[in-house]
């Protein structure tokens, strides 16, 4: 089996990370892996994931040709991805959105934002997850059969779509 | 003269008395990784822009309702520190290793008089803001982090993106841009060997356990820093609760594992924490390897009781006298290695038999 990461020497190191209940095993050559920081037993130190982050990105199933995706705002390429793990901009993460999706999903198991929102610019933001989160709890009504509660949540769910487009 | 003394005396907030949890967890800490909408990230930031977002951040901070409301802050750049300063931050657990690294021009620190609040600027994000109390304390952490947070979004545009929440350079810091660590000194499960379990159980719960100083560094004198390792798809509220909740528990696990090895080894035990006190109360040669174990041993013995009358906060203050650079900033000059095991024996002495600490008497007297 060849090394995840150069993909030329044999692989020899078989790495298992374990993050978040997941379990992922990534098999290096020893010169990738000294590379990556993965020395043997111990603690292992964070960069590595970071470093193998742009791993992840060149072996995403999708691409059968290497593209030449580019940010058009700071430059960025997929191959400058690859190389550090790093993004480029805000623009980086609309331009590589699906590829980076995939990426943000097998790091944290989740892609999706739910915490804090910037208190001047997320304002739209935070309407639109307020209405993601009643339409599943009218969803929930709805199955139980909760009718009262479902109107109820309906009418909140017609004045938020009112804010969002007013605020737009 | 305030930078002087960020620069010269040892102590900081973080090491103060009274954390809560002190005897395990020395100190908490949280950081949020932000960075500003309208400029690449640092990495790929041009020199006039690097100097923009300075001067963004340094606006943000200097309005008369952010200082009064979050007190009065030095602002630092890099090229303003000698190298051996830059690391006495470090040292100190102001700045990360990392923002060390590579060309210092375009970047910064702005830190809080009591050290509480530090922002690093142009590290691998724009922004990287961070809150260190002591003992267990990371809901207080977070707090305050987000009040800094705050204040600078007041006037500065966030990277911000509905799906993928605050964006930072690396992935791994996408969504609440939030860890959280906590500063733990668990010599009892290193002794039992149930450290050996512990770390790979604790990376099973999402979270990364390592050295003193951060990434890639060893545990010097069984002190681990315990972190989150996922920042996207939760709140950071309940990423807090986690870590606390996983962190009390260790602290008790830590506790239980001590009591063990007092009951059982007794002599053993008061024996190594004693011939460590002695070390250094009357080494005249001390390697940081051993200083770092030796205090790591009366830290130990204080916790138990074995040893009374010194407060925990002083073995932390030796911890970071022990440094290099912090050494040679002190002495105001190069030190080889021989002559920095000399002046630390020498200072971790005199500390011990009740010397105030700063290179010239100016840290006599009331702190802040």
């Amino acid at each position: 089996m060849l090394c995840e990461r150069c993909n030329t020497r044999p692989a020899s190191v078989h790495y298992t990370e374990i993050t978040n209940n997941k379990k992922q095993e990534i098999r290096l050559c020893e010169e990738c892996a000294r590379e990556a920081g993965i020395t043997g037993i111990g603690i292992m130190p964070q960069f590595v994931l970071q470093n193998l982050l742009g791993g992840l990105f060149e072996g995403t199933p999708v691409q059968v040709e290497p593209s030449y995706v580019q940010c058009k705002r700071c430059g960025l390429t997929e191959q400058d991805f690859a190389q550090r793990g790093l993004l480029g901009c805000a623009e980086c993460y609309t331009v590589f959105g699906p590829a980076v999706g995939r990426i943000l999903h097998r790091i944290h198991g989740k892609a999706e934002h739910t915490g804090k929102l910037p208190r001047r610019t997320g304002k739209i933001a935070g309407l639109k997850h307020e209405l993601k989160r009643l339409r599943q709890e009218l969803d929930a009504a709805v199955r139980q059969e909760a009718f009262e509660k479902a109107a109820e949540l309906r009418d909140r769910i017609r004045d938020l779509e009112r804010d969002c487009r007013g605020g737009q | 003269m305030a930078l002087k003394k960020i620069l010269t005396d040892p102590r900081s907030r973080w090491m103060e008395e009274g954390g809560p949890e002190a005897d395990v967890s020395v100190s908490s800490r949280v950081r949020l990784a932000r960075d500003l909408a309208a400029y690449p990230f640092p990495h790929r930031l041009r020199a006039e822009q690097a100097e923009e977002v300075l001067h963004a951040v340094r606006l943000a901070l200097d309005r008369p309702e952010v200082t009064k409301r979050l007190g009065k802050m030095e602002f630092m750049r890099l090229t303003e520190l000698s190298p051996v300063e830059r690391h006495v931050l470090v040292e100190k657990h102001l700045v990360s290793p990392d923002l060390l690294k590579g060309d210092p021009a375009g970047k910064a620190v702005i830190i809080r008089q009591d050290e509480a609040i530090s922002i690093m600027v142009n590290e691998e994000d724009h922004l990287r803001i961070q809150c260190l109390l002591p003992g267990l304390a990371l809901q207080e952490c977070w707090e305050l982090a987000g009040t800094v947070d705050d204040a600078l979004e007041a006037t500065v545009e966030y990277a911000f993106n509905e799906e993928f929440g605050y964006l930072s350079a690396c992935p791994t810091n996408v969504g609440t841009g939030l860890r959280a660590s906590v500063m733990m000194h668990l010599p009892g499960l290193a002794a039992t060997g149930m450290i050996e379990e512990v770390i790979p159980g604790l990376s099973k719960l999402g979270l990364t356990v390592r050295g003193l100083y951060g990434e890639g560094t060893k545990a010097a004198g069984s002190f681990f820093q315990v972190s989150n390792q996922i920042t996207l798809g939760r709140q950071e509220e309940e990423i807090i609760n986690n870590l606390t909740a996983l962190v009390r528990r260790l602290v008790s696990q830590e506790r239980e594992a001590r009591r063990r090895l007092h009951q059982e080894q007794r002599g053993a035990l008061e024996d190594r924490v004693f011939r460590s006190y002695g070390v250094l109360q009357y080494a005249r040669v001390l390697t940081s390897e051993e200083a770092m174990r030796s205090l790591s041993d009366l830290r130990l013995g204080l916790a138990l009781k074995i040893i009374k009358r010194i407060p925990l906060s002083l073995v932390s203050e030796l911890m970071v006298l022990s440094q290099p650079a912090f050494l040679i900033r002190l002495a105001g000059k190069e030190l080889k290695p021989a002559e920095r095991d000399v002046l630390r024996a020498q200072l971790i002495r005199e500390r011990l038999q009740g010397k105030k600490p700063g290179a010239d008497g100016e840290g006599n007297g009331k702190k802040r």
